[in-house]
């Protein structure tokens, strides 16, 4: 073999091994964007609006959990805290635009909540890394941490978070020691109760349904209830056509 | 010694001025104690010694705070074999109940404001103000 042979073969052979060690990247798009580590819980909400509809004005679930989140209740709809809420089909479903949306959904108010999306762009844009996706699913929230800057809140489509734009605690009913407030200029929403969940309990809005139209638990069990009501029905999330992934489904 | 007067009379000015600070604290009654928290009576023990305690508890609560909340680590082995929940009012407040006493007393003293307070929540104080 001669000199330039060999150069030859040595180049061919080089580019070959960078492509090959480049593709998957390419591809694939490498693990998820780097947001998810591996666990073997990944933590869900399945919501039956029928349910949830039986009941008009029902309001249990906010209630229980503003009561154990010490969440303010601010009157200036500007300045409304909010972990979880009602809006109407036609807004919490604007893709679901239809002339003739069934009666049963019509302008009737739907559970809307954090998503827990499994590419959440909160989480992207944040500066501090207050918002962050935990191994198991939720999309954590370090009050210690957030400089207040709402990039966040720019970047949820979900309009899952809320801001403190005067301090919350002189409008807190009921204070629960338990749990920490927030302050003035700090971002704010659900965290799946993650308080909760550690101590092997359920989110306070899943306990305080009536009607438990609130299902919550983990989608990598084959056999856990989210699962099962998923393979039994029909269920639709929020936006979907984002690509944000969310994890709380709605039942048809 | 024609400015007899006005050079005595100067250096008394200057002495009462220079010796202000002792005057005033001997009026005040200050003294130069260090401050005394009031220790939870029914406990003992602590979830380390004394004197880890008293230098390092800031250090402590701020490792707790990041184990709690980012690594979703609850609860601590503390060197006594027990095991405690990391919760700065569910565990510290729940033997020293008495904030003002032991915690603001020190603080206070030291001219210290830590920032925990604006968020967590004094259960003692809570039921003095009726909540809200």
């Amino acid at each position: 073999m001669d000199r330039r042979k060999f150069i030859g073969i040595a180049a061919g052979a080089s580019a070959l091994a960078l492509a090959g060690s480049a593709l998957p990247k390419l591809i694939g798009g490498g693990s998820g964007g780097g947001t998810e580590e591996s666990s073997k819980t990944r933590w869900a909400m399945v919501i039956d609006p029928s349910k949830c509809l039986k009941r008009d004005g029902c309001t249990a679930c906010v209630a229980a959990c503003d009561k154990v989140h010490n969440i303010p209740g601010f009157h200036d709809p500007k300045h409304e805290v909010k972990w979880i809420w009602k809006e109407p089909f036609e807004n919490a479903f604007p893709e679901q635009e239809n002339r003739f949306t069934a009666e049963q959904f019509k302008e009737k108010p739907f559970i809307l909540l954090c998503n827990h999306c499994d590419n959440p762009p909160c989480v992207r844009v944040c500066p501090t890394q207050a918002t962050w996706k935990r191994g198991d699913g939720i999309v954590m929230m370090d009050w210690h941490r957030c400089i207040g800057c709402r990039y966040c809140m720019a970047a949820c489509p979900y309009g899952s978070r809320s801001f403190n734009w005067s301090d919350p605690r002189t409008h807190i009913e009921r204070m629960d020691p338990g749990f920490p407030t927030r302050t003035k200029g700090v971002v704010e929403k659900c965290t799946f109760c993650d308080e909760r969940i550690a101590r092997g309990e359920k989110p306070a809005c899943v306990e305080a349904c009536p009607e438990k139209a609130m299902a919550f638990g983990d989608l990598a069990d084959p056999k856990s209830e989210v699962r099962r009501l998923l393979e039994g029905r029909y269920s639709i999330r929020r936006k979907p056509e984002l690509g944000t992934q969310p994890e709380v489904f709605y039942l048809i | 010694m024609r400015d007899k007067g006005l050079i005595f009379g100067g250096l008394c000015v200057f002495l009462v001025a220079v010796t202000f600070p002792v005057w005033y604290n001997v009026a005040a009654g200050t003294t130069n104690k260090g401050p005394e928290p009031k220790l939870p009576a029914a406990e003992k023990e602590c979830v380390a010694s004394v004197d880890t305690m008293r230098t390092s508890h800031m250090d402590m609560l701020i490792a707790w705070r990041d184990q709690v909340v980012r690594q979703n680590q609850r609860t601590v082995t503390a060197f006594n074999g027990k095991t405690y929940d990391m919760r700065l009012t569910g565990t510290c407040l729940k033997c020293h109940d008495n904030k003002a006493e032991f915690c603001d007393r020190c603080h206070n003293y030291a001219g210290v404001q830590p920032y925990c307070w604006e968020c967590h929540v004094d259960p003692a104080h809570l039921q003095r103000t009726g909540g809200g």
